[in-house]
């Protein structure tokens, strides 16, 4: 079952003679567990969520807990065993790999797996832990729900396809994890399936994740024909040995693709448009979906093709990284700004983590493996507690929207203070958890400006300026929702215990979680994920020390923000409306209306297709393709009557007895469409006689 | 064992059925309990050889003909046809499907008899096409395949002219109305007898010119494609015959232009008519190419290729954007055959080993899911006497448990990786990145799989379309207040199978690679040597 050993060593060896992981003096640490029942049963891991969602799919309804005792015990087992693998990768390291083979078809083998390796363990913590804390403030958010048990089915199948997904050692794996996790979402965010505007949305984030998975699907055929295999590892291996072969020829285009699934499910600017709407499922899919899960594939899958997009030789898919920077600017700056105008609290926060992949995603693009992963971690914290904290208001007040909120900081007061710690770690000021990430981001994307990636200087200043936005955006949700006074009709109350623990639960992450990447003091972060399949040490570039001079822009700016989003919405005023006083002309209409992308998609994609389209060829083919047949049918009418007249009184009578078991019923029928048939039977021969003629004479 | 090597447990899997039906007809019109439990168990008892067989298959031999009658078993001496039935790697599989089907469909059948009734005949011609389908996929003699292949013909036709569907088609432009039944089964004996005539004349010629070859004429598919692979067939002769058995072969896919029966014959059909169909039926056709066109006539094949793929590929398209335009639940699930056929066709036409296992697991997955999503309408049409989509709605809400299974074929039919739809489509397209070389349509045939991945985005659609017309939203106030039984017994134990054997292929392929593979690389190789 394990592949390495000796190979990894040449590995390791091949890396260091190409001088790929000695850069910035980061040497491979060498992983001291490669075997053993803990790495070896790992499995488990993938597979108790997916086996609870059966589980709880049949006898659910008939526990105590109506099905939520299995799924919180299994997502439970896979915090503690995901908690367990990340303290020891962080201690001994561990790198791992285990297959079952599935089939072979001509020359690949295909297979399903397991990976424990720095990567994966980190995501098999998140989701874990993360989910654990969701899964906990679900039984009491969701209390009540009309479909209680069927919400823990697709939540431990959501749950259960991202670890699929995370698992992987190979494309084929991950593509299944991919779509699962899409197929939950769906079923998430349709929950309340009685509202078609709940189903559209469902509809809308299965589609656009459907099309950057029909990119995905051509991305993986063409890097597994090229190299011989779906195999990460040896994918990579490709990549490490700098072979300039059929994958290099194609990389360019691999790169792309692939990269256009990540877009995808990590929603980036122009495929973004799904995970606003998503927001239509309850609170705690928002919060999974947006924080550990889901949108986190599209960085994950970056990160584990790094050293491909990376490309220290130049052969693979190094340009790619010039449109993946780009796009993650332009998404975290262009959504960043809409999350100023939204009302609905989720759609802020949901336009948030949009512009928060942005930075993920730029990261990656500008070469930084460990910026960008580092941001998926504490981001997972910060914003799955967002996403809590606003469950926890909208489960008070009972509506979404900011306008019937207002002065909630007295009235839940454990809500409001962990709200502002994950606001504070969002905004990235020191020292919450945001504050080390955004800002070794920035520093990387510094970083490769200075090394020959020009258009990293520009994203740089969008970085920049986006950390203003995101402080703009939280502070105005912040004064709407908790300062002022009270505008709702529901009366608010602290939420229950159950909800109130994983509120604390994640504060505790989002002020700590980013104390395990300070450069210069303490970078264990860096090593943890560093340790690979197949290969050991990325190669990429990390900060040696905070880059002062942009904490001395950015964290000054990030505080200019809140003062003059405190001046604009702080102040009560009679109507929440009258308190959003940001309406700068043209500007507004165009945040208001998404920057029209949805109306694009749908006037000028779904509803061509839909409508025109769709039904021109239904129309050519009732009329066309099929009038063709029935003329000819028509014409053979016409012709064969005189054949029938001969034939019909032979060969019906054959018929008309083997029709007489038919009964009654039957005998109306025989008379009207024997006799036809005969005659297009009798056409058929004579042609193909003619036929057989020509034959004959060829 | 003797009764395994000497073809007597395969000669028993295909005629079976046919005794039984003879059984079925001489037990009085009345005794229905009887007739249906004659059938079932002759069913139940075919399935079980079946299994059997596929349980004692050699698999390390899959590319060998196994479980064989001897190749000169005589039959017609007269004409050299010899009764000559064997199964490989390839035929297995759908053996397999095509025996579980007939059970499955006789279960589905015991209280949910189509108007007018009469179980005994209905019964009957279920029994009679399972000896067709299945003597289509083991026969080694062309004229014995073209004996199978036309035996499913008659069963089929009267079955959806006397059960089938009574409402009114309008022909559009001649103006002609007709029931619906008559008008589809006529089609569709028109359509079949058409491509299968051709098809004949192409067994004939090849078995006049094998005699240059051979010294004697044959119609043995093994002799011809040996002779094939070594280049006996060429020129005008090869491409007529080819034209020949695409003709009859496309037809049965069906390949578009050639497609227009379907989606009549499937809409008027009963249900379980529609469900033999599309998950067997339909396979005789691609079957066929596999079997007979592609390695008798390779050089033809690798010319027909680029021209194939293009059929396959815009019927892809075009029957996705049909099934888009539907507001007939049954007619989309149709249509939707017609994509699924294409990616199967768009593997068969990159003529590699993964090509060709993508084809037959796609054709396998094809039938089971296709299959369940046609019993699943023709349920729901039962309880709603209706099929139309505008009408329907919030079947979560009346049926819920109905809902769940409709959900769960629409995602398994739109190719949801780890269900068994998946393989069939992704490694179509990822044969169509790498197709056979001697073909000298890398290029083309990658456009193919441009357009099959935008393919795969529009079933996604028109599927997520039916379960947001049918199962979603607050139920349509005609369908208030009114008992609806969620899924019954016999439904269960129709569809279960069904079920299990989707997510079973889907995570474990092997369980049809593991038939296929050997077989598809052997014949790759004898016939393209690739």
């Amino acid at each position: 079952m394990i592949r390495f050993g000796t190979l990894m060593h040449q590995l390791v060896l091949a890396a260091e003679d190409t001088g790929h992981a000695a850069e910035d003096g980061h040497h491979a640490i060498e992983p001291g567990i490669t075997s053993g029942a803990l790495v070896e049963w790992a499995w488990l891991i993938v597979i108790v969520p997916l086996v609870a969602a059966f589980v709880i799919a049949f006898f659910g309804k008939k526990l105590p807990f109506k099905g939520w005792e299995i799924a919180f015990g299994s997502i439970a087992f896979v915090g503690v065993y995901g908690t367990v693998l990340f303290l020891l990768n962080a201690t001994q390291g561990i790198v791992y790999e285990g297959t079952v083979a599935i089939a072979d078809i001509g020359d690949f083998h295909l297979e399903w797996g397991w990976m424990v390796d720095g990567l994966s363990i980190m995501m098999y913590f998140l989701v874990g832990v993360v989910g654990t804390l969701v899964f906990m403030y679900a039984l009491g958010y969701m209390k009540g729900d009309v479909r209680f048990t069927w919400f823990f089915v697709s939540f431990s199948l959501f749950a259960g396809g991202m670890l699929v997904l995370v698992s992987s050692p190979n494309l084929i794996q991950l593509i299944v994890g991919w779509e699962l996790v899409g197929v939950a979402s769906y079923l998430l965010i349709g929950h309340y399936w009685e509202d078609y505007a709940n189903v559209d949305a469902a509809n809308k984030a299965f589609m656009v994740n459907k099309v950057a998975d029909a990119a995905l699907f051509m991305g993986a055929i063409i890097m597994a024909v090229s190299v011989g295999s779906f195999s990460f590892n040896h994918i990579l291996e490709v990549v490490v040995h700098g072979e300039n072969g059929a994958l290099s020829q194609w990389a360019f285009w691999a790169g792309l693709l692939i990269f256009i699934g990540a877009m995808g499910k990590s929603a980036q600017f122009p495929l973004h448009v799904w995970l606003p709407d998503a927001m239509a499922g309850p609170t705690p899919v928002s919060a999974l979906m947006h924080a550990a899960t889901m949108v986190t594939a599209g960085v994950y899958l970056l990160g584990r093709l790094f050293p491909f997009y990376l490309d220290v030789d130049g052969l693979f898919a190094g340009d790619v990284r010039n449109i993946i920077i780009v796009i993650g600017g332009l998404t975290l700056f262009l959504t960043g700004f809409i999350a100023i105008v939204q009302d609905d609290i989720k759609k802020v926060l949901a336009y948030s983590t949009v512009s928060q992949l942005g930075y993920m995603v730029a990261a990656m693009g500008a070469g930084a493996y460990t910026a960008g992963l580092f941001h998926l971690f504490t981001h997972a914290f910060f914003k799955a507690l967002l996403f809590l904290g606003a469950g926890s208001v909208i489960h008070a007040v009972h509506s979404n929207n900011m306008s019937d909120m207002g002065g909630l900081r007295k009235k839940m007061p454990i809500t409001f203070w962990t709200f502002i710690l994950g606001t504070l770690a969002l905004v990235g000021i020191f020292p919450f958890a945001g504050f080390f990430s955004k800002d070794e981001i920035l520093a990387s994307i510094k970083y490769a400006g200075g090394h020959g990636q020009d258009v990293a200087n520009f994203i740089l200043i969008l970085g920049i300026a986006g950390a203003f936005i995101t402080a703009l955006y939280m502070t105005r949700a912040v004064a709407l929702t908790f300062f002022g006074e009270y505008k709702g009709k529901a009366h608010p109350h602290e939420s229950p215990k159950s909800m109130a623990y994983p509120l604390i639960g994640l504060a505790f992450f989002a002020v700590t979680a980013g104390w395990v990447n300070m450069p210069g003091i303490y970078t264990g972060f860096t090593d943890w994920l560093a340790t690979r399949v197949p290969l050991t040490g990325i190669g990429d570039h990390h900060a040696e020390s905070f880059d002062w001079a942009l904490i001395v822009i950015v964290t000054p700016l990030a505080l200019l923000a809140i003062a003059i989003g405190w001046w604009m919405y702080g102040k009560d005023k009679d109507t929440q409306a009258e308190r959003d006083t940001f309406r700068i002309p043209v500007l507004w209409p165009l945040l208001e209306n998404k920057y029209y992308i949805d109306d694009f998609y749908m006037s000028g994609i779904v509803r061509p297709i839909m409508g025109p389209l769709a039904r021109v060829v239904l129309w050519i083919d009732m009329n066309i393709v099929d009038g063709v047949v029935n003329g000819v049918g028509a014409l053979m009418k016409v012709f064969s009557k005189g054949v029938a007249t001969v034939d019909t009184n032979v060969v019906d009578g054959v018929f008309n007895a083997t029709g007489a078991g038919t009964g009654a019923s039957g005998s109306a029928l025989r008379r009207s469409f024997t006799g036809r048939v005969q005659q297009y039977a009798a056409f058929s021969f004579v042609g193909v006689i003619v036929i057989a003629v020509l034959f004959i004479i060829f | 064992m003797d009764w395994l090597d000497n073809g007597l447990a395969l000669s028993l899997v295909v005629f079976l059925p046919v005794v039984g039906a003879g059984i079925v007809l001489a037990i009085p019109k009345a005794q229905e309990a009887a007739l249906k439990w004659t059938a079932l168990i002759v069913s139940l008892v075919t399935l079980a050889l079946a299994v059997v067989l596929a349980v004692q298959f050699d698999y390390s031999a899959a590319d060998t003909y196994q479980f064989g009658t001897a190749i000169d078993t005589p039959w017609i001496e007269a004409i050299n046809a010899h009764f000559h039935i064997a199964v490989d790697g390839i035929s297995l599989p759908l053996v397999v499907l095509a025996a579980f089907i007939t059970v499955l469909v006789i279960i589905y059948s015991w209280n949910h008899w189509p108007e007018p009734h009469n179980p005994k005949l209905l019964l009957a011609f279920v029994l009679i096409l399972a000896t067709g389908m299945t003597g289509t996929f083991v026969a080694l003699d062309l004229v014995l395949f073209f004996l199978f292949f036309e035996v499913v013909l008659l069963p089929m036709y009267f079955m959806i002219g006397i059960w089938g569907d009574r409402g009114i088609r309008d022909v559009p432009i001649f103006g002609w109305k007709m029931e619906m039944r008559l008008y589809a089964s006529l089609k569709f004996f028109v359509f079949t007898l058409f491509g299968s005539a051709f098809m004949l004349l192409g067994f004939l010629a090849l078995y006049f010119r094998s005699g240059d070859t051979l010294g004697y004429n044959s119609f043995s598919m093994i002799e011809l494609s040996e002779i094939g692979a070594a280049g006996a067939f060429t020129g005008t002769f090869a491409f007529l015959v080819f034209l020949g058995l695409f003709l009859g072969f496309a037809v049965k896919v069906p390949m578009w232009p050639v497609h227009t029966w379907l989606p009549d014959a499937h809409t008027a059909a009963p249900t379980i008519g529609s469900v033999i169909l599309a998950a067997i039926l339909l396979k005789l056709g691609t079957y066929g190419f596999v079997r007979i066109a592609l390695p008798i006539l390779p050089d033809e094949a690798v010319s027909w290729a680029p021209f194939i793929g293009v059929l396959s590929v815009i019927g892809i398209i075009y029957g996705s954007l049909a099934c888009l335009a539907q507001t007939d639940m049954k007619r989309l699930i149709a249509y939707s055959s017609v994509g699924h056929m294409g990616f199967v066709m768009l593997g068969i036409a990159t003529l590699t080993d993964v090509g060709i296992n993508a084809a037959i697991i796609g054709m396998v997955a094809h039938g089971l899911i296709t299959g369940l999503l046609f019993f699943i309408a023709g349920s729901m049409a039962h309880r709603f006497h209706t099929r139309d989509m505008n009408r329907l709605g919030g079947t979560m809400a009346l049926m819920p448990k109905m809902g769940v299974l409709l959900g769960f074929a629409a995602m398994a039919s739109l190719g949801l990786p780890a269900l068994a739809g998946f393989w069939g489509e992704f490694m179509a397209l990822m044969a169509s990145f790498n197709p056979l070389e001697a073909i000298g349509a890398d290029s083309m045939f990658r456009v193919f799989m441009v357009i099959g991945a935008i393919g795969t985005v529009l079933t996604a659609g028109y599927m997520l379309y039916m379960l947001r017309s049918v199962n979603f939203g607050e139920p349509a106030e005609e369908w208030v207040g009114q008992e609806f039984h969620d899924v019954e017994t016999s439904e269960w134990l129709a569809w279960a199978p069904l079920v299990l054997g989707t997510i079973a292929i889907g995570v474990f392929p092997k369980i049809v690679f593991g038939a296929t593979n050997d077989a598809v690389v052997s014949l790759v190789k004898s016939a393209f040597g690739g």
